[in-house]
């Protein structure tokens, strides 16, 4: 596990040190992507302010999957099972739509077994950060391609993959997710950017980390690796976050920077590289995507961003109390109403 | 009267029957057979109804097939002045309405029933034994019905005027019936059916002598009773429970279950300000994901439910088993019908039980609530939230086909007199006191350990739930003294509620050598078949319903007073036997029998009578 992440203050804006936003001591191998994630989620929350009970933490099952008991020691969480822990965040936010949900998930436990469960979480447009970590095997089981992994990648076995890939980003835009971005672990700044916008958006956010599995799929030939990342990482921008609470005039120079607001009034700042990159256009973001791979580039930031469309639990109009606190009076009828139900059925 | 050569043989108690009395008053059933998609349902429901009103105790089952439109699909209705409800096997007094299949339907009658048929089939030509009477119901709906495209569906309406007529239903009451059928809205549309109706009774006043003996004359057995579904009492149930997430995925025969919650959410669930819903229904991508969602909301503390069918609990059964491990409430209600695999998808069956019971890998056991009727779907809904959430654990409520989609003569469904019961719940003011907790910590030794809920504002709130290997801290542990000492109290758990499962219903018949024991809808063909047992037979039998597992401690006893025990399922492999034999003395196994059907219909008194009979060498 790295050392503590950069933070100038004791406390932050919840009055917490970062001590509570930590958690267990990682199982995972030395050097794991994964391990790196966990440690920019631990600061986006921590210097966010978020209150950690605030927050659940769930996922599936693989190396990715056993994170979140890495962070957030504070927050409930839910360790479920294989490829479904969209569904199991989808009942939770239903049950209190006031959590803040970080769904942590791997690449097979995303584009594999839980595929259609995937789907239709980006289909419902649900209100929570989804992580891919993204190494292209199935780490936990020692080493099988994923469906993630790219055509002509190959196993230390040898073995070549054959297949098309399943691109998590190219699924999320198609099919609903309101902000779709690809990061790299290697990344701390963008990865972070990215996940305080994430923070701060309401609605589904989808962020496909490339992860390198040290153990097995960083040699030569693998195209999930650090060197290969280092060599076809390809940014679309830089970003900076500028959380809603920080009193900071953000002027940048029109023709060099886009600042788009969030929905909690923080600002993200995108930084034009080679291109001014739009992130609200979808096609374009499609474009840009397969673009990308036919020049077997690794795009990443934030890919598409959509600040309008409601989100699941909005759309089902609940009260503003979550579900599980209603009291009896709320949620069990009158016996007048059950006396008027039995005489239509006289 | 001369017996067809193609009436199957009877058995000498069906030959009983034969010397028919001169009127067969309010004890008798009728048969209709119509096309899937003509829309006879309501036809059939306008005639079961009428027979309601009269006072006349009644029951109506429809058997249709697995498709939309098109296939041949029978709706009986049986009046029964000793109150009987459950089907009887042999029609009395058929309606011959289906090109495709009367033929059959005539040639399955036994000697002496009466057929109404459209006049083109000439069904009369076919047997002498018969009361026939021909309706020429093309000539008559076109009158009243202007609109060819809705003749199909209003010819249906005629028979309804002529069977009254024959059996003398008293037609304000069909009136009335069609009336609260088409209700307020589709005034029109009941105007021309009333018209149909009076066309049929018009027509068999002129042109039909009545020579068969069946007669429908006025009771008072049915004042305040409702004629209800299973399903709809069931979702009554747990709307009345307080039900605050409900995920579930179509599957006939539990989806009419969820439309019908989902009606009733939305007419009475909505904040009366602000108009905003106190629930959530979510119509999930398969049931893999219904009970995912389901699990994950009762984590978070909502009352949550999915429904299905056998198919889709063979699909939950990893979710379940993390469920019970990870100890999280939800409800899952299964209306069993026919498989395995698609099997017979519209036919009733208790195919569910050990899977109910035992469903998912390692060592997994579920309580399962077995309603009978629609008042017990009521109340043991409400009894599956409180105990699901009391226990922290999902909970089953093993329903079947024909108690879901049939309808049934009911009590009036009783107001809840118990506030709900959301179980071992820690609050942050909780915490503050203690000064912390351990998730899975057997604090006062009934198994039953402590919970916190995600959102709950406290620094020692928080704990990890994972399916796999964890201590009373909810810390991981593959260590063996910890894997047992879970296992072990989540037995100690189970042991808890089985002290407070609804009990059974035990009728012990003074003296008797014999026991019966069931569970579910089998209480109808038990009932009668007790009866028959005793009027026929002279031999009483005892009788014990199972109305939970784990099984009560009742039943022990039950077995020990007799010599030998029979248990009916409503399946092949006897499922609910097996389920009795886990943890039974050898001595108790010894006096077990089994009764079983598994015809996809629903079970019939002369089934259990005379495989009881013959085991008994009567
Ligand atoms: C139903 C089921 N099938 C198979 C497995 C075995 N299994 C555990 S983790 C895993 C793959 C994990 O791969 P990924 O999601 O990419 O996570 P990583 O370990 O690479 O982070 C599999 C197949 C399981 N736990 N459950
Ligand atoms: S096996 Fe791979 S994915 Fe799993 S912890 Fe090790 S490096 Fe990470
Ligand atoms: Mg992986």
């Amino acid at each position: 596990m790295s050392t503590v992440p950069a933070a100038p203050k004791k406390v932050n804006r919840a009055g917490l040190e970062i001590l509570p936003y930590r958690g267990g001591k990682t199982t995972l191998c030395a050097g794991c992507g994964h391990n790196a994630i966990t440690e920019r989620l631990i600061e986006a929350f921590w210097e966010l302010g978020v209150e950690p009970w605030s927050v659940v933490k769930l996922s599936g099952i693989g190396c990715s999957s056993k994170t979140p008991a890495y962070f957030l020691s504070q927050s409930h969480g839910f360790n479920a099972v294989h490829g479904r822990a969209p569904a199991v965040s989808t009942g939770t936010l239903l049950a209190n739509h006031q959590l803040r949900c970080v769904t942590v998930s791997g690449d097979g436990d995303t584009a594999s077994i839980g595929i259609g469960h995937f789907m239709h979480m980006l289909r419902r447009n649900v209100p929570l950060i989804y992580i891919i970590e993204n190494n292209g095997v199935y780490g936990l089981t020692k080493g099988q391609f994923s469906a993630t992994a790219d055509l002509g990648a190959k196993l230390k076995t040898g073995t070549v993959n054959q297949l098309q890939p399943v691109d998590c980003c190219l699924a999320g835009i198609e099919m609903g997710a309101t902000l779709v971005a690809r990061s790299f672990s290697g990344d701390k700044r963008q990865l972070s950017a990215i996940l305080k916008a994430s923070i701060a958006h309401n609605g589904l956010s989808v962020i496909d980390v490339i992860s390198p599995c040290v153990t097995f799929n960083d040699h030569a030939g693998s195209t999930k690796s650090y060197a290969y990342m280092k060599d076809h990482d390809e940014p679309l921008h830089e970003l900076d976050f500028v959380p809603a609470f920080e009193e900071i005039d953000v002027e940048f120079d029109e023709g060099e920077s886009r600042v788009v607001e969030m929905h909690d009034g923080s600002k993200l700042v995108l930084h034009k590289l080679e291109r001014d990159y739009d992130p609200s256009n979808r096609i374009h973001a499609l474009e840009v995507l397969h673009e990308a791979t036919r020049r077997d580039e690794v795009l990443t930031g934030i890919i598409y961003l959509d600040r309008t469309r409601p989100s699941f639990t909005e759309a089902l109009n609940l009260v503003d109390a979550p579900l599980a606190t209603l009291a009896e009076e709320q949620v069990r009828p009158s016996r007048e109403i059950l006396e008027q139900i039995n005489e239509e059925f006289r | 009267m001369q017996a067809s050569p193609n009436v199957p043989p009877m058995s000498a108690a069906q030959y009983a029957h034969d010397e028919r009395p001169q009127r067969v008053v309010n004890d008798f059933s009728i048969q209709v057979a119509t096309v899937n998609g003509s829309g006879s349902q309501t036809a059939n429901i306008v005639l079961m109804r009428s027979i309601f009103q009269m006072g006349v105790p009644v029951s109506g089952k429809n058997l249709f097939p697995s498709n939309i439109a098109g296939l041949p699909t029978w709706f009986t209705i049986r009046a029964s002045c000793e109150g009987y409800i459950g089907r009887k096997k042999e029609i009395d007094f058929c309606v011959a309405m289906n090109p495709e299949t009367a033929q059959e339907d005539v040639m399955k009658l036994e000697p002496g029933a009466a057929v109404v048929y459209d006049a083109p089939l000439r069904l009369n030509e076919l047997r002498h034994d018969l009361h026939f009477y021909p309706v020429p119901f093309d000539q008559l709906v076109g009158p009243v019905c202007p609109e060819p495209k809705l003749r199909k569906l209003v010819r249906n309406m005629i028979y309804d005027g002529v069977v009254a007529h024959l059996l003398g239903i008293d037609l304000e009451e069909t009136r009335k019936a069609l009336y609260k059928q088409f209700g307020e809205r589709k005034r029109k549309a009941a105007e021309m059916n009333w018209g149909a109706v009076v066309a049929g009774r018009d027509y068999a006043a002129a042109h039909l002598e009545k020579t068969d003996p069946f007669a429908i004359e006025p009771m008072d057995r049915t004042a305040g009773k409702l004629i209800i579904e299973g399903n709809t009492a069931a979702a009554l149930g747990c709307l009345f429970a307080g039900v605050t997430v409900l995920t579930w995925y179509p599957i006939t025969p539990s989806s009419s279950l969820a439309e019908a919650l989902i009606h009733y959410l939305g007419r009475y669930r909505h904040d009366g300000e602000t108009g905003k819903a106190t629930y959530a229904v979510v119509q999930a991508e398969d049931e893999l994901a219904s009970i995912g969602m389901a699990v994950g909301a009762g984590w978070a503390g909502a009352r949550s439910m999915t429904c299905t069918s056998g198919p889709g609990i063979s699909l939950m059964s990893e979710f379940i088993g993390l469920a019970y491990y990870a100890e999280i409430p939800v409800v899952i209600i299964d209306v069993q019908r026919v498989g395995p695999s698609t099997g017979l998808p519209t036919r009733t069956m208790q195919g569910d039980i050990l899977s109910n019971a035992l469903v998912s890998h390692g060592d997994t056991m579920h309580p399962v609530l077995f309603p009978s009727s629609p008042e017990e779907c009521f109340t043991m809904a409400q009894a599956a939230f409180d105990l699901a959430e009391q226990f922290q654990t999902p909970v089953f409520v093993n329903m079947d086909l024909d108690l879901g989609m049939n309808n049934w003569m009911s009590d009036a469904l009783p107001y809840p007199e118990t506030p709900l019961q959301r179980g071992k719940v820690l609050t942050a003011a909780d915490l503050e006191r203690l000064g912390g907790f351990a998730r899975y910590k057997d604090v006062d030794g009934d198994g039953v350990p402590y919970r916190t809920l995600p959102g709950t504002r406290h620094p020692k709130a928080a704990y990890f739930t994972r399916g796999t290997g964890h201590n009373e801290f909810a810390v991981y542990s593959e260590r063996e003294d910890d894997w047992i000492q879970n296992m072990d109290r989540l037995a100690r758990k189970l042991e808890t509620v089985r002290g407070r499962l609804p009990a059974p219903d035990t009728q012990l018949a003074g003296g008797a050598k014999i026991g019966l024991v069931s569970a579910g809808t089998s209480r109808y063909a038990m009932e009668e078949s007790r009866d028959q047992l005793s009027r026929e037979y002279g031999v009483d039998a005892s009788w014990l319903r199972l109305k939970a597992f784990p099984f009560p401690v009742e039943l022990a006893g039950f077995i020990d007073r007799h010599d030998r025990v029979y248990v009916i399922d409503q399946n092949r492999d006897a499922q609910l036997l097996l389920l009795m034999r886990m943890n039974m003395s050898a001595e108790r196994i010894a006096k077990l029998r089994s009764v079983r059907y598994y015809g996809g219909l629903p079970l019939d008194a002369r089934t259990v009578t005379d495989s009881i009979v013959s085991q008994e060498g009567l």
